[in-house]
C-alpha cells in the first residue's frame, strides 16, 4: 500500500502553505520528509491524513482517490497517524486509550491481545497502566500514542516529530521502535527535524521549505550532505 | 434538630429532582458544548409519553413504568432529529444553536397544544406511589423517594457506561480531542450523534417522573431548563460527577435559604451566589486535570 500526494495545495483559509507537492510512501520502509519549522511538514501530514481538505490535486491511496475520505475510514483502510506533541486522552488511563482504538477490532477476542502486544512493546507504559494519560511524562506519553497507532495494524505509520522534546534517552527507545517497525514491513512516513535519525532510518527522504519539495534522494547517512544543502537555501 | 433534618430531605429532594433535569444536559452541553434549549421540550415530550402511554394502557401503576424505557425512546428520537436536522450544521457555533434550538423549542411547545390543548392534562400517580413515609423524623412523599431512586439509576447507568463500555470511553475520547478521536479510527459523527440520542433521551426519563411532582402543559420544561443549565454550569463542563455535588448543593441551598424567607427570595439569593461562585471559579467544582493539552 502506499499513499500518494499529486499536485497538493493546501493551507488554512487565504494562507496557502503547500505549493504543488508530490510525495509517495514506499510500499515498505521509511519515507523521511525533512524541513525547517514552518516549512509545511505538519500541513502535509495533515493533509494526508484527511485533517485538511487540498485544495487542489489528489491524495491517492493505493491508486484510488482518498481526497474526501474522512479520517477514520482512512484508519480503517490501513493509514495510522501519530502527531505532533506526544498528544493523548488524558483524562482516559494509559489502559483506556489502548482499548479504545483495540474496540474497532473484529472479532472481540481479539482487542485484548492486542492491548497486551501494545504494552510488550512498550515495557514502560505497563508500570502506568492505570495513570490517566494527562499525567504521564512526555516520553510516556509519546510511546502512548505510538502503540495507540499501531493497535490499528497499519500498513502505513505517519509520524510527526516523534522524538520533538522526548528525553535523550527515550528518544533511542522510539527511534529503535520506529526502525524495527519499517523492518517488520510496515511503511512509515517519518517526518522529522532531527536530520541523523531520519536518514539513517529512511530509503528515501524528501525536503520540504516553504511549502514545496525542493530536494529528494535515497537515504542513508551518506545523503547527508545532500539534505544540510537543501535545507540551507 | 427536627427543622434542619427536615430541610435536609427538602434539599435532597430539591437536587434530586435538578440533578435529573440535568443530566441529560451535562451530556449535551457538558460533554460536546451544544446549547440546547429545547432539552427542556424534550423534558415535556417525556412527560406527555407518561400521559400516552397512561391513556392507553390504563392503570397508573404500569403505565409509569413503562413510560420510563418508552420515554427513553421518544426523548432520544427527537434528540437524533434535531442533531440531525439541526445542530450537526452548528456544532461550535453556540450562538447559533442557542438560537435555533430556542425556536424548535417554541415549535415543540405549540406543537403540544395543537395535540394535547393549551390546559395542564392529568397524569394519576399509582397507588403504590401514594402516600407518604418518615425520613429523618419529617414526613416523605414516596413519590419523591421514587424519583431519587430514578435519579440513582439513571446517574449510575451514565457513570457505568461512560468508564466501562467501548461507546462510553468513545464519547469521552471525542469529548477530550476530536481530532485525535478522528484519527485513531473513531468516527466522531457517529459518536456525537449517539451522545445527543442519550442526553436527550435521558430528558424524556426525567419528563415522566416530573408528572409525580406537578402538572402537565405544553411549558413544563421552560421552568426546569434555567434550573438545568445552572447545575452544568455550576458542576463543572463535562463533569458528571460536578453535576450530582452542584444538583443537590443547589437543592440543599434553596431548602435551607427557604427556612428565612420565600420560595422566590431563595431562587434569586441562589443565582446571586451561582453568579458569584463563577466569579471565583469560573470552571466550576471540578475541572480535567492534566500534565498536557490534550
Amino acid at each position: 500500500m502506499t499513499l500518494e500526494l499529486v499536485g497538493v495545495d493546501a493551507g488554512y483559509g487565504r494562507t496557502q502553505v503547500l505549493r504543488d507537492v508530490n510525495l509517495a510512501s514506499e510500499p515498505e520502509g521509511v519515507v523521511a520528509v525533512l524541513g525547517h519549522n514552518g516549512a509545511g511538514k505538519t500541513t502535509l501530514v495533515r493533509t494526508a491524513v484527511g485533517l485538511l481538505r487540498p485544495t487542489r490535486g489528489q491524495v491517492l491511496w493505493d491508486g484510488e482517490d482518498i481526497t474526501s475520505l474522512a479520517p477514520h475510514k482512512r484508519v480503517a483502510r490501513g493509514l495510522a497517524y501519530v502527531p505532533q506533541g506526544q498528544q493523548s486522552f488524558g483524562q482516559l488511563t494509559t489502559t483506556e486509550n489502548l482499548q479504545l482504538v483495540a474496540d474497532r477490532a473484529r472479532p472481540r477476542a481479539r482487542r485484548a491481545a492486542l492491548v497486551d502486544a501494545a504494552m510488550e512493546r512498550f515495557p514502560a507504559l505497563t508500570a502506568v497502566a492505570t495513570r490517566k494519560a494527562g499525567l504521564l511524562s512526555g516520553g510516556q506519553r509519546q510511546q502512548l500514542a505510538i502503540a495507540r497507532a499501531l493497535i490499528t495494524e497499519p500498513k502505513l505509520l505517519v509520524l510527526d516529530e516523534p522524538t520533538e522534546g522526548i528525553q535523550p534517552s527515550v528518544v533511542a527507545e522510539i527511534e529503535a521502535a520506529v526502525t524495527d517497525l519499517a523492518s517488520s514491513g510496515t511503511a512509515v512516513l517519518l517526518v522529522e527535524q532531527h536530520v541523523g535519525f531520519a536518514l539513517a532510518a529512511a530509503a528515501r527522504y524528501a525536503v520540504l521549505a516553504s511549502g514545496r519539495v525542493v530536494s529528494t534522494g535515497a537515504g542513508g547517512r551518506e545523503a547527508h550532505a545532500g539534505v544540510r544543502e537543501a535545507l540551507t537555501i | 434538630m427536627d427543622v434542619i433534618g427536615s430541610q435536609l430531605v427538602a434539599g435532597v429532594s430539591i437536587g434530586s429532582v435538578l440533578l435529573l433535569v440535568a443530566i441529560g444536559l451535562s451530556l449535551t452541553f457538558g460533554q460536546m458544548g451544544v446549547i440546547n434549549m429545547a432539552h427542556g421540550e424534550f423534558i415535556m415530550a417525556g412527560a406527555y409519553t407518561a400521559y400516552v402511554v397512561q391513556q392507553i394502557l390504563g392503570d397508573a401503576g404500569l403505565s409509569l413504568l413503562v413510560a420510563l424505557p418508552v420515554a427513553f425512546a421518544v426523548g432520544g428520537a427527537l434528540g437524533a432529529l434535531l442533531e440531525q436536522l439541526l445542530v450537526r450544521h452548528m456544532y461550535h457555533r453556540p450562538l447559533d444553536t442557542l438560537l435555533a434550538t430556542f425556536g424548535v423549542s417554541l415549535v415543540l411547545q405549540q406543537l403540544a397544544r395543537d395535540i394535547f390543548g393549551a390546559p395542564a392534562v392529568d397524569v394519576r400517580t399509582p397507588s403504590w406511589l401514594q402516600g407518604n413515609v418518615e425520613v429523618l423524623g419529617t414526613v416523605v412523599p414516596w413519590t419523591r423517594l421514587f424519583i431519587l431512586g430514578v435519579v440513582v439509576v439513571a446517574v449510575g447507568g451514565l457513570a457505568l457506561l461512560l468508564t466501562t463500555t467501548a461507546l462510553g470511553r468513545r464519547i469521552r475520547a471525542v469529548v477530550l480531542n476530536r481530532q485525535l478521536a478522528e484519527t485513531s479510527g473513531i468516527s466522531t459523527r457517529a459518536t456525537d450523534r449517539l451522545t445527543f440520542v442519550i442526553g436527550s433521551g435521558l430528558a424524556g426519563v426525567a419528563g415522566v417522573v416530573l408528572t409525580l411532582v406537578g402538572s402537565t402543559g405544553p411549558t413544563l420544561g421552560t421552568g426546569y431548563i434555567v434550573d438545568a443549565f445552572l447545575v452544568v454550569v455550576a458542576g463543572g463542563i463535562g463533569q458528571i460527577r460536578g453535576a450530582v455535588l452542584a444538583a443537590f448543593g443547589l437543592g440543599l441551598l434553596q431548602a435551607f435559604v427557604e427556612l428565612s424567607t420565600t420560595a422566590s427570595i431563595a431562587k434569586f439569593l441562589i443565582l446571586v451566589i451561582v453568579v458569584a461562585f463563577l466569579q471565583v471559579r469560573p470552571q466550576g467544582l471540578f475541572t480535567v486535570r492534566t500534565r498536557s493539552l490534550a
